[in-house]
């Protein structure tokens, strides 16, 4: 467990690795990001001196050592310079969801006590605003884009290049305090403090060392030989463990570069101009990668349909294999080599991964044809497992052991355990060290022996030795049979059919399955318009009885399958509601990381849970919901309730004949 | 004649200038209609300036003599302390005045980027022969022209659209293209036609926001017609009414609203 900086060289903390990546490859890009239609790109030297201004200038502001500093903003090298500036003088950074409505900024900012924030432009700027006067210790802001800021009271409001303008005028005075405060940094100081998302409850505030990030993103580089060279796109929010991994600890270990997108909406097609050799996406996205792939395959010629799923067919009859290095025949090879000439290397350039080495998806369930289609391809997708309190890294897939439905082997350094209840453990230098200001939840999460309990229920397949995981194992529950219920399980075998966006299983202390269904809107939207089905809005497409008829016939299929496994054939969903809004992370019904809350859903919409179990046909309901801004406003629907068939299981079947 | 010095102080803290146009009795007919009779007022340096009033009450008349599209039968128009001769539109364009259309006037096969790049024409001056050649003089043009573009791109939010043909895009987009290309004339005086004709209550608040940041960061003169009256009052520093090709009223948005004419013309007046 006492891993010691010698470990690193001596290299025990970001700003560490900063100081050494700029003296021995300062000509190197360290950032770039696309501005006013250019890639603009900072060398490591460049980003050392951005960051040495910028923490001059904190110092010129007061940061004390051990204060923190709150970060809101989208991917921008601005905001990863903020942090390791704010690590520099000894402050904690602590990155928040942008996106956050206010209030929840308010918990955040209130629970760690921050002094200073540095955030993007005026929609933070306001927000902030709003919750100042609730914040006791809040001081100062620095914000990064001045437009529509000017008129603003800007006594305790700062421009970020001013503040670096004023860090560079006070060197003299400050670069002695800014070397003391830079080189008492060691492996236990805190490196990041993040909030986890919370899927019940308030969230918690994980305290990672300098020990957890650097060694997890060394042994992590190790395992997938990360080097300098590789390219990566930061595109992932910044208050996420992963961002932090990727774009600052694994970035700053091997020195290899993060480049920004230039705005939210544009990500895909700076994807396709960088062309990361490393990347990460949760399974969503590759599924909407898929998703448009095949909208666009559709209008597509005769010809170049049937040469694409012609040679579709033979990737995915021979891709992984070859992908794994094992053995394929001479004309399957050759038929391959065709196929990547004319199909999958275009496709593959089109989609920003031809350059893609190592690339991963976590977070959820991936949809095996999902998965199976973007290997196919020859792209090295693989899966990992982790969390924020294990600073990502529980389980990884080794190249050529990649499988759908497992997860993995333990991390280097990781070790696991599965508990009688089922339940997963781990222990790794990169373990956490508490959260912030709860004991109570650090001791029930972390025994004195430093195994962390994941919350998720696994086992470890026997075929493979690779991790599996069922569900989060406080999800999983019993029907009132006695048999087990795992509604994470059958909803994500929904969501692997791309008209499903969300499904949320009901069934634990009860007779039978029932579910609430959100369509994507996307996906059935384009199914609408190539059949001339005119709809206003998301929720008349959601009622449209056609499109019940479709998702009906998901629910069957999903009931089919489930039904050939003993295990679960009882968890079949027998009625549903497609419901007539989208879960949204501003109704509190998702969290930021778009993980629905049950407790919460089940809540809200009691009656409709009630018309799945009283027989009712349908029902009237008016649900409150927040706009945006915050706002709020009402939508009522009168949903039906849909009944589908039910599969018998096997032995059953047999006696019914 | 005119007093440019003169300027005041907004709510806000904005300072705005001296006066930039005039209008002197101006009187414009077709025939025999007469669409706008004998108005006057003034728009002055870094103001918002809106032009309200019901259905044909004269409003876009009143635009497109500002832009010098019409030239009124009667009555002065004085613009930067000189009185305005009868133009031609392009002669108008290089006083430093740019505009939007009610009616959305864009090349719609043609790219965002490559409309925007349009606005930029009165900028580019070398000849067909280097345009054609493609080196030094014009190229320089065109790269500098094209990252004073990128800064509108940037500025109004529309980078993902940058290579989207024209035609493609949804109506408030559209709406944003337009300005853009307008902006990138580097107008003294914006004017736009209905900004937010057509659009939903969050493409209105975008519009909005986009339009104080317009005055706000490039101090640009801007006058507006527009039919939304929230938005108005909201955005505007001073307001003309006109109702039947007649002035009835002017002064800031509080002012305007407690005025009777005003109330009358917009609610309607009982007969008795």
């Amino acid at each position: 467990m006492a891993q010691s900086p010698q470990a690193t060289g001596g290299l025990a903390s970001i700003p560490a690795l900063l100081q050494r990546n700029a003296s021995q490859f300062g000509s190197k890009a360290a950032y770039r990001e696309k501005e006013y239609g250019i890639w603009q790109s900072w060398t490591w030297a460049d980003t050392e001196q951005e960051i040495e201004a910028l923490a001059l200038g904190l110092l010129n502001l007061g940061v004390n050592e051990g204060d923190f500093v709150a970060i809101i903003g989208r991917n921008r090298p601005y905001f990863y310079w903020s942090m390791v500036a704010a690590q520099s003088v000894g402050a904690i950074p602590v990155p928040v969801y942008q996106d956050s409505a206010a209030e929840e900024m308010a918990y955040v900012m209130d629970h760690c006590g921050a002094r200073f924030a540095v955030v993007e432009d005026q929609e933070q700027v306001d927000k902030i605003i709003e919750i100042q006067d609730a914040l006791n210790q809040f001081e100062h802001m620095i914000y990064v884009d001045p437009r529509g800021l000017r008129k603003y009271d800007h006594h305790k409001l700062h421009e970020f290049s001013h503040v670096q303008n004023q860090g560079r005028a006070a060197y003299d005075e400050f670069i002695g305090d800014l070397k003391a405060r830079r080189e008492k940094l060691d492996y236990d100081s805190t490196c990041v403090m993040l909030y986890t998302s919370g899927t019940t409850g308030k969230p918690k505030g994980v305290v990672l060392s300098n020990r957890n990030i650097i060694e997890a993103s060394k042994s992590s580089a190790e395992f997938d030989k990360l080097g300098m060279g590789e390219e990566v796109l930061a595109y992932l929010p910044m208050a996420w463990v992963g961002d932090f991994i990727f774009s600052i600890g694994q970035a700053y270990w091997t020195g290899f570069c993060v480049n920004c997108p230039e705005s939210a909406d544009t990500m895909m097609t700076d994807l396709r101009e960088i062309g990361p050799t490393y990347y990460f996406a949760p399974p969503r996205v590759f599924e909407t990668q898929l998703t448009n792939v095949m909208i666009r395959m559709e209008d597509a010629g005769r010809f170049k349909q049937w040469l694409f799923h012609k040679f579709m067919a033979h990737a995915r009859k021979v891709g992984p294999a070859i992908l794994d290095g094992k053995p394929v025949g001479g004309l399957d090879r050759l038929k391959y080599l065709l196929g990547k000439l004319f199909i999958f290397g275009p496709l593959k350039d089109t989609l920003g991964l031809g350059r893609v080495r190592v690339g991963y998806t976590a977070g959820e369930a991936i949809g095996p044809e999902i998965f199976d289609f973007y290997r196919s391809l020859g792209i090295n997708l693989k899966q990992l497992y982790g969390q924020t309190e294990a600073s990502v890294f529980i389980t990884l897939q080794p190249d050529g052991e990649v499988r759908s439905d497992t997860v993995g082997v333990a991390a280097p350094g990781v070790e696991l355990r599965i508990a009688e209840s089922g339940e997963v453990f781990y222990r790794s230098p990169g373990t956490f060290e508490e959260y912030y200001k709860n004991p109570e939840s650090t001791a029930s999460t972390k025994d004195e022996e430093g195994w962390v309990a994941t919350g998720d229920a696994g086992f470890f397949d026997d075929e493979t030795g690779h991790l599996r995981i069922i569900d989060r194992a406080k999800d999983v529950g019993k029907m009132a049979d006695g048999a087990m219920f795992a509604p994470k399980y059958v909803e994500n075998k929904l969501k692997f059919y791309p008209n499903i966006l969300e499904a949320v299983v009901f069934g634990n202390q009860r007779d039978e399955c029932t579910a609430f269904i959100n369509i994507d809107l996307n996906a059935v939207g384009n199914w609408a318009e190539r059949n001339n089905i005119g709809y206003a809005s998301y929720q008349e497409l959601a009622g449209n009885p056609q499109v019940l008829g479709t998702i009906k016939s998901h629910v069957e299929e999903v009931n089919r399958s489930l039904a050939d496994d003993p295990m679960l054939a009882h968890c079949q969903v027998h009625r549903f509601i497609v419901l007539h809004k989208e879960l949204d992370a501003d109704d509190g019904e998702m969290t930021r990381t778009r993980k629905v809350r049950r407790g919460v859903i089940s809540d809200k919409f009691e009656d409709l849970l009630g018309a799945l179990y009283d027989g009712s046909d349908e029902i009237f309901t008016t649900t409150e919901v927040t706009y945006e801004d915050g706002r709020k406003g009402s939508i009522s629907a009168t949903l039906k309730v849909v009944s589908a068939e039910v599969s018998m299981q096997q032995d059953q079947k047999v006696a019914a004949e | 004649m005119l007093d440019a010095s003169e300027g005041y102080t907004t709510e806000d803290g904005r300072k705005i200038g001296g006066v930039v146009m005039e209008m002197k009795n101006i009187t414009l007919r077709f025939g025999g209609v007469v669409a706008i009779q004998d108005i006057s007022f003034d728009i002055r340096q870094g103001e918002i300036r809106a032009i309200i009033g019901p259905n044909g009450a004269g409003k876009s008349s009143m635009l497109n003599v500002i832009s010098g599209f019409y030239h009124p039968q009667e009555g002065e128009v004085w613009y930067k302390g000189e009185r305005r001769p009868a133009m031609k539109p392009y002669e108008v364009a290089r006083q430093g005045i740019a505009r939007t259309f009610q009616n959305i006037a864009l090349f719609e096969g043609m790219s965002v980027l490559d409309n925007v790049m349009t606005g930029r024409i009165r900028q580019m001056k070398s000849g067909l022969f280097a345009q054609a050649l493609w080196k030094g003089k014009a190229e320089r043009e065109e790269v500098e022209n094209r990252a004073f573009v990128e800064r509108i791109i940037d500025f109004l939010e529309i980078q993902h659209i940058r290579k989207t043909p024209v035609g493609r895009l949804p109506y408030g987009l559209k709406k944003r293209v337009e300005l853009a290309r307008a902006l990138a004339a580097e107008p003294s005086i914006l004017l736009l036609d209905e900004p937010m004709a057509g659009m939903n209550v969050e493409e209105k608040e975008d519009m909005s926001r986009f339009v104080l940041d317009v005055n706000d960061e490039f101090g640009t003169t801007i006058a507006l017609i527009e039919h939304d009256m929230g938005v108005v009052m909201d955005l505007s520093d001073r307001v003309v009414v006109m109702d039947y090709g007649k002035k009835i009223g002017d002064g800031t948005p509080d002012e305007v609203r407690g005025n009777q004419a005003v109330i009358d013309a917009y609610l309607g007046v009982a007969h008795d």
